[in-house]
């Protein structure tokens, strides 16, 4: 009946954040406008706020549910793996960080690839998943989506990937700002093929996530309310030492300025992007 | 430099005017030797300084306000500079200049991050911090390139892209993203040189080359050591952590394919004999050119793809 199945609950890990801004529990809270709402009835309008439109945040097994069709989905590329190149340690070692993260969250690292239909139509779908060191985009990142651009300039299939990430990911350092030269240069080959790449951008999506493939689709679609920018709004808030104004680097801003497509509410994301893909492989 | 951090620049500084004020009198009365011993303990403590550098000793000297800049790279190698403005959308940004210049009897187009010296031309270069404008200037200037197949020099050395709300209302993000797209397009050769500060995706937006080159104490990081202490320790002040973490200097980065060649520096630095700097970075680039121009635009675009399809760290099981 719900049209998310459940998903999995993670094991508590000292020093993370909750996986999900909803609390166990029959109610919730409305993150925007603070209404007490049914947590099967936000399940059930797609964890989308009845009363005020909020999207709250989608993990990438429900945004996989969302977009993809049920019957012969695959995914790709699961045996890539992130290492620790570096050697990091901050106030923790990067290898105990990414444990801990794989430990609570079920997966290896922060995008996940699939290969299947959405609405009928074949598709290589990559996504990332905010609950995984937010979203960051280490060598893992870089390369599985990387792969999914060859892999969809190879089989003639669209590209759609789905952005939530708060940049490169420091840990590996330089590498995680190579990855953004290595996917741009899978899409110019997606290009070169003539086969539509689709970027999605739902919140947040910054930094070095933004500044190379989200805003590299044939179309640009976002979430309503998505924070979207290149620096986040900490940063610019000391560069220029004033507070920003209201819906600074939000969907409809971005809109407004002229760097996306389209703001498409959650409910009709997927036949819309079925639509753009129709009419873009009609040749 | 003298000043705050770079103390460890101070004793060299105290020799180098021990050394400048005998000179200034008459010879004789051992002045002579006392010289000629100077200048030898100068060179030596310089040698020794430059060899232990730490990573955040590397990026303050990557920093350093005498280091040579992109248009000192330009006067000192190039001849017939015309610099081009503006990006044909919005503006003109003074942080990225660009142009056609003669290198070595080969006719080229230059881009690259620009800084200022005096306090007036730092604000006005914006600290070599571009706007979108600036790196839409810079691939007008490449597309250019392209259509009359002239190789790119780019020269890199930015604290970053700027962060102000006019950037991102002007899409910051795209102009990089962009740039990205576009210079894995290109089909002449590009040499990019990395000659102070490497600053993230502002830097690699002019930075997919065919080959990528180093000066010995520039740094190239994901994110400056400040902003990596500030995020990871909660503490802009472990920035000597996160300068060391990180991996950001010249050998790190030829370690990890991410350099193909380090330019090494005249001793005590490139801001210390800015023209034995530039004459060492246009052999490099001239070695680089030579190899570069014999290649065919299809295999120009395979090979700098593959280049940086190769990078990153991953375990496959």
């Amino acid at each position: 009946m719900a049209w998310f199945r459940k998903a999995k609950t993670p094991k508590a890990v000292r020093g993370l954040p909750a996986r999900s801004p909803v609390p166990e529990g029959l109610w919730v809270r409305c993150e925007e406008c603070r209404e007490v709402l049914f947590a099967r009835e936000l399940e059930r309008s797609l964890r989308v706020c009845p009363k005020c439109g909020h999207h709250f945040r989608l993990d990438a097994p429900e945004r996989i549910r969302l977009l993809l069709d049920e019957a012969g989905a695959r995914e790709l590329f699961a045996s890539v793996r992130p290492t620790d190149p570096l050697r990091f340690r901050d106030t923790r070692p990067y290898a105990d960080r990414l444990h801990a993260y794989q430990e609570a969250v079920g997966v290896p690292d922060a995008v996940q690839v699939l290969e299947g239909t959405l609405a009928g139509i074949p598709v290589v779908l990559a996504v990332m998943d905010y609950r995984f060191m937010g979203g960051s985009m280490g060598s893992v990142v870089g390369e599985k989506i990387t792969r999914a651009a060859e892999h969809a300039a190879e089989k003639h299939r669209p590209l759609v990937v789905v952005s939530a990430s708060g940049g490169a990911r420091m840990q590996e350092g330089i590498l995680s700002l190579m990855q953004m030269a290595k996917i741009s240069g899978a899409l110019a080959r997606l290009r070169e093929r003539r086969v539509p790449y689709l970027s999605v951008l739902t919140d947040p999506t910054t930094g070095g996530v933004t500044a190379s493939f989200a805003m590299l689709g044939d179309l640009n679609i976002a979430e309503p309310g998505a924070l979207i920018g290149f620096a986040g709004p900490r940063v610019i808030e000391q560069t220029i030492r004033q507070s920003l104004p209201e819906g600074f680097q939000r969907s409809e801003f971005l809109l407004e300025h002229g760097f996306l497509d389209l703001v498409v509410p959650r409910p009709e994301l997927k036949e819309t992007l079925a639509r753009c893909l129709r009419l873009l492989s009609a040749a | 430099m003298g000043t705050g951090d770079a103390g460890f620049e101070e004793p060299l500084v105290e020799l180098r005017r021990q050394i400048e004020e005998l000179e200034r009198y008459p010879d004789g009365a051992g002045r002579g030797r006392e010289l000629g011993r100077l200048r030898t303990r100068l060179r030596r403590e310089t040698e020794e300084v430059f060899r232990h550098l730490t990573p955040w000793q590397t990026a303050l000297v990557a920093r350093h306000a005498d280091r040579p800049f992109t248009l000192d790279y330009v006067q000192a190698l190039m001849g017939d500079w015309v610099e081009i403005h503006g990006d044909r959308a919005y503006g003109d940004d003074p942080a990225i200049v660009a142009g056609l210049a003669d290198f070595r009897g080969r006719p080229v187009v230059v881009v690259g991050h620009q800084k200022g010296r005096s306090t007036k031309e730092r604000i006005r270069r914006n600290f070599g911090q571009p706007r979108p404008e600036g790196y839409r200037k810079a691939l007008r200037a490449m597309r250019l390139a392209e259509r009359f197949r002239l190789p790119v020099l780019s020269f890199v050395d930015t604290p970053g892209a700027y962060p102000g709300i006019d950037a991102e209302e002007r899409g910051q993000a795209e102009a990089i993203a962009r740039n990205l797209l576009e210079m894995s397009l290109l089909r002449v050769p590009v040499v990019v040189t990395i000659t102070g500060e490497g600053g993230s995706g502002g830097a690699l937006a002019i930075g997919i080359g065919n080959r990528v080159l180093m000066l010995e104490h520039a740094v190239y990081s994901v994110i400056s050591p400040e902003g990596c202490a500030a995020i990871l320790w909660k503490d802009q002040g472990r920035k000597e952590e996160a300068a060391a973490a990180m991996r950001i200097t010249a050998p790190d980065l030829l370690r990890l394919g991410v350099v193909d060649a380090i330019v090494p520096e005249p001793p005590g630095g490139a801001h210390a004999d800015p023209q034995e700097a530039a004459a060492r970075v246009g052999e490099a680039i001239s070695k680089a050119l030579r190899e570069l121009v014999r290649l065919d635009p299809e295999r120009l675009v395979a090979e700098r793809r593959k280049r940086f399809r190769t990078l990153g760290s991953f375990l496959e099981s």
